[in-house]
């Protein structure tokens, strides 16, 4: 008879922060202090990803916003990915997930100027290119999550199955 | 200056959403993600209004970059959204999974064109 395959451990619904988890509750002791720079300075590195991004490939009035679709993606494609990682695969510093998750993607990503870009193309009489974009995006985003975590997942339990 | 002007805003915006999610959970124990929720909302209003502002010339260039890119950008989250979606659903939680994406584009979307219309009731 096989071994048993080591069952994934739960990983919180919350990315940011989840105080379900009882380390995340705690990580304010003994300090809050590094927590929060950690949060700041990701977020600062992931606002400037997003920002960049949109000097590169900048999006005209009334044109369909691909470069913040992408970023958004792109940033729930490698949260998807990350928690997994965090979660199953190694005993992670207690900075990393509010500084790489938290902060970087979280900063990287953006609902606020997906929700007026939308606002902004019904203003400005695009309401086709508007449902587009806010459909588009919200799929994009869940089907990257997905697939970022379930193949790790899935890479991760192929790992551990014994030989 | 502008890179630094996004930096600042973010440095601001990034840690306000994870201690209002702090704030929001240690008070309110539920399986819907109250916290990302309510940063989310808050910061399309806040976009909203700058947008609005911008349009009738009373926001620079200088204060949408810090406030909008930098502060809202970073206050509010996609990666954080859809990786509770996904874990909602994954739960067997698929109505707050559901909920979760509904609720965030409507008030997402309310809030951003209240906050557009604000600036216009003002600026205008």
């Amino acid at each position: 008879m096989s071994e048993p395959r080591p069952p994934l451990a739960e990983e919180p619904v919350d990315s940011d922060v989840d105080l379900h988890v009882p380390e995340q509750r705690a990580e304010f002791r003994p300090h809050a202090a590094p927590v929060i720079a950690a949060v700041a300075v990701g977020g600062a590195i992931g606002a400037c990803g997003r920002y960049g991004a949109g000097l590169l490939w900048p999006t005209a009035a009334g044109a369909f916003p691909w470069t913040t679709l992408l970023v958004n993606a792109v940033g729930c494609a490698v949260i998807g990915v990350f928690m997994v990682l965090i979660t199953d695969v190694f005993t992670a510093h207690r900075l990393l997930r509010p500084f790489f998750g938290t902060g970087v993607l979280g900063g990287f990503t953006t609902f606020s100027t997906y929700a007026n870009d939308i606002r902004a193309l019904i203003d400005g009489g695009h309401p086709r290119t508007a449902l587009a974009y806010l459909a588009l995006t919200l799929v994009a985003a869940l089907a990257a999550v997905w697939a970022g975590a379930t193949a790790t997942r899935l890479l991760v339990t192929a790992a551990r199955r014994p030989r | 200056m502008n890179w630094l002007l996004v930096v600042l805003g973010a440095m601001v915006g990034a840690p306000l959403r994870y201690l209002t999610d702090r704030a929001v959970q240690a008070r309110h124990d539920t399986v819907f993600p109250w916290g990302t929720f309510a940063v989310n909302v808050a910061g399309c209003a806040v976009l909203g209004l700058l947008a609005g502002a911008a349009t009738e010339g009373a926001a620079s260039s200088h204060v949408q970059l810090l406030l909008g890119t930098g502060l809202c950008g970073a206050l509010t989250t996609y990666s954080t959204f859809s990786y509770e979606t996904l874990r909602l659903a994954e739960d067997g939680a698929r109505f707050y999974a559901a909920a979760n994406i509904v609720g965030s584009l409507a008030a997402g979307l309310g809030s951003a064109f209240f906050g557009a219309t604000l600036a216009q009731a003002i600026w205008g």
